[in-house]
């Protein structure tokens, strides 16, 4: 039951959340099609619509490690862009305490630069000052791993194997304390090691007082570091609460 | 069997009503202390729940005070965008850093050959060449803010979704990238114009004023881009043919004095009113003895300052006002 000792940190409010697709390439994409669409000013015809997330109400509170769990496709992602504040909700609303920040699989830094630099970029963009970058530069480095096997700080990130550009991601994003972090597949790619001291980062970072969603597809993971687990299926949510429940009943729902 | 989905809520919190008025519990001021709002959780609607704890539904825009003073605060982010920015683009090219003076100079020879030897556009202009030079220079600056413009919030998608920072800084970024650029660009300029016969006099330090405020236009302009860029892609079709356009019409390739021997009225303050025309006319009458100009140099100097002002401005402020659509959707 609802602790009364507890601060929210992000509310979802019945949240929607629609994809709106231009489709190119179909049939009705010639030019002459387009050009007809355009002089009559009819509706587009190729717009097609996705709704990711139907109707999402969830309350999350300070120190809380979230797990969210679901099949390919049912919206995770969707529901982490919303409330990271990407996504435009369609209806609803998700509030969230300061700026939520997104680590996903493809958060991309500049491919072209060296990794060092790609760590002083990441932290400015984060607002650090120039003086605390300097001061926290070599530790992310240390922590992320990459110069375990060389000099690899000082080579382009575009060089990088995706198990180290999602080290080096991860560390620069981890940083900083989040108010709420949502952390999309981002560890999948990591090697054992790496996951061990990034799980015990968001330990951490819970401690802080912070917020921690964690989508991923291994069960491990979320067990060690969630003890509140969200099972969203086709855009809904068909279970909220403590892990080990959840994840059973995820499983029988899997096994069939 | 499903479990029920309130392990973490009282069932109230579920029955949030969106259309419930708000206007009355708005005004009411709720201390903000950690018991109160612990005491007072239990029955609120979700909406309720959130106002109370000061969460925002993320995409609340900032006021523009506020949206440039979160700017400000970004300055070094912006600053080492740009820089890293610039060794990126010529980090994989042998010469490096050698292009950002080697481009305007084949630049300038291309339409030199063109305009100046096959075509004898200049009309007997006694230096020809440093005037066709400083045209195709000023609008090289311009050209080139509109086409990384456009391309800066699309550009540059991952870094948006990935952290929050003002977006702004972006644009902002390309626009310093490429206000540096033209600085060397306009040393190069500086020789040529030398080389070509013109004296040194104390004129050309109207240069700096005139940078200053082309400066200023293009940033706008560049912001300007950068949103209109993200909502309408396929203008990106269309920007060499508008480039063109505007290249031909502001007198880079031909003196100015041909637009008064075919127009007249309205249509020649038209004309003249192109802020690329007024740009390359304040720049002329600094490096050039005896330029010959379009308007008196007061009514030029003039014309650049309500462009870069309202351009500046507008550009800024159309920016801000689609601040949370970037990187959405
Ligand atoms: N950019 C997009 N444009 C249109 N539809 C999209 C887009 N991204 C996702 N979708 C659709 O939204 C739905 C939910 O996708 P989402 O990426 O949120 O799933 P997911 O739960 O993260 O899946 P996975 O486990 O594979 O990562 C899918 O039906 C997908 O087709
Ligand atoms: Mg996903």
């Amino acid at each position: 039951m609802a602790d009364s000792e507890r601060i929210p940190t992000v509310v979802a409010d019945d949240a929607h959340i629609i994809y709106k697709i231009h489709q190119a390439g179909s049939a009705s994409s010639s030019p002459l099609a387009s050009f007809k669409r355009l002089t009559t000013r009819s509706k587009n015809a190729n717009i097609r619509e996705v709704h990711a997330v139907k109707g999402v109400s969830f309350v999350a509170y300070k120190g809380e490690a979230i797990g969210l769990i679901g099949t390919n496709g049912s919206g995770k992602s969707t529901l982490l862009r919303a409330v990271a504040g990407l996504l435009p909700v369609s209806r609803g609303a998700i509030y969230a305490a300061g700026q939520p920040s997104l680590l996903g699989v493809n958060a991309a830094l500049m491919n072209e630069l060296p990794g060092d630099r790609n760590v002083e970029l990441g932290c400015l963009a984060m607002g650090m000052t120039p003086a605390e970058v300097k001061a926290r530069k070599d530790d992310i480095i240390e922590f992320s791993g990459i110069n375990d096997k060389g000099d690899f700080s000082s080579l382009p990130m575009r060089t990088y194997s995706s198990g180290m550009s999602a080290r080096l991601r991860f560390s620069i994003a981890a940083a900083k304390k989040h108010d709420v972090l949502l952390i999309d597949e981002a560890l999948a790619t990591g090697d054992a090691k790496f996951r061990k001291r990034s799980e015990q980062r968001v330990r951490e970072l819970r401690a802080e007082a912070g917020t921690v969603f964690l989508v991923s597809h291994s069960e491990q993971s979320i067990r060690d570091t969630c003890e509140r687990c969200i099972w969203l299926e086709a855009g809904e949510i068909r279970a909220d609460g403590p892990t080990g429940d959840v994840m059973k009943e995820y499983e029988a729902f899997s096994r069939r | 069997m499903l479990l029920p989905v309130s392990f973490y809520q009282e069932p109230e919190h579920q029955a949030s009503d969106p259309a419930a008025p708000e206007g009355p519990t708005r005004s009411e001021h709720h201390p903000m202390t950690e018991t109160a709002v612990a005491s007072a959780d239990a029955g609120l609607s979700l909406k309720e729940l959130a106002r109370r704890n000061g969460l925002s539904a993320s995409g609340r825009l900032p006021s523009l005070p506020e949206y440039t003073r979160q700017l400000w605060a970004y300055r070094h982010f912006i600053g080492a965008h740009a820089s890293a920015k610039m060794t990126s683009a010529l980090g994989n090219t042998k010469l490096g850093a050698v292009w950002q003076v080697l481009t305007p100079i084949i630049n300038a020879a291309v339409y030199y050959v063109i305009f100046g030897v096959v075509l004898k556009a200049h009309g007997n202009m006694p230096n020809f060449i440093a005037y066709l030079c400083v045209g195709v220079f000023v609008f090289q600056f311009t050209q080139s803010v509109v086409q990384t413009g456009q391309n800066t919030i699309v550009g540059n998608l991952g870094l948006i979704r990935a952290l929050h920072f003002p977006r702004a800084s972006l644009p902002l970024s390309a626009a310093l990238v490429e206000i540096r650029n033209f600085v060397v660009a306009l040393v190069v300029l500086m020789g040529i114009v030398l080389v070509t016969g013109e004296p040194l006099t104390l004129e050309w330090l109207l240069v700096l004023p005139a940078l200053l405020l082309q400066s200023v236009f293009n940033t706008g302009l560049g912001l300007f881009m950068a949103r209109y860029g993200a909502k309408n892609r396929d203008i990106r079709q269309l920007i060499p043919f508008i480039m063109r356009f505007w290249l031909y019409g502001s007198a880079v390739l031909y003196p100015v004095t041909k637009f008064a021997d075919v127009l007249s009225g309205w249509q020649l303050q038209v004309v003249e009113a192109n802020p690329m025309l007024v740009f390359i006319e304040l720049m002329r009458h600094a490096l050039i003895e005896g330029a010959p100009l379009a308007n008196s140099p007061t009514v030029l100097w003039i014309q650049a300052a309500i462009w870069a002002l309202t351009v500046g401005v507008g550009g800024y402020v159309y920016f801000w006002r689609g601040e949370k659509g970037y990187g959405r959707g």
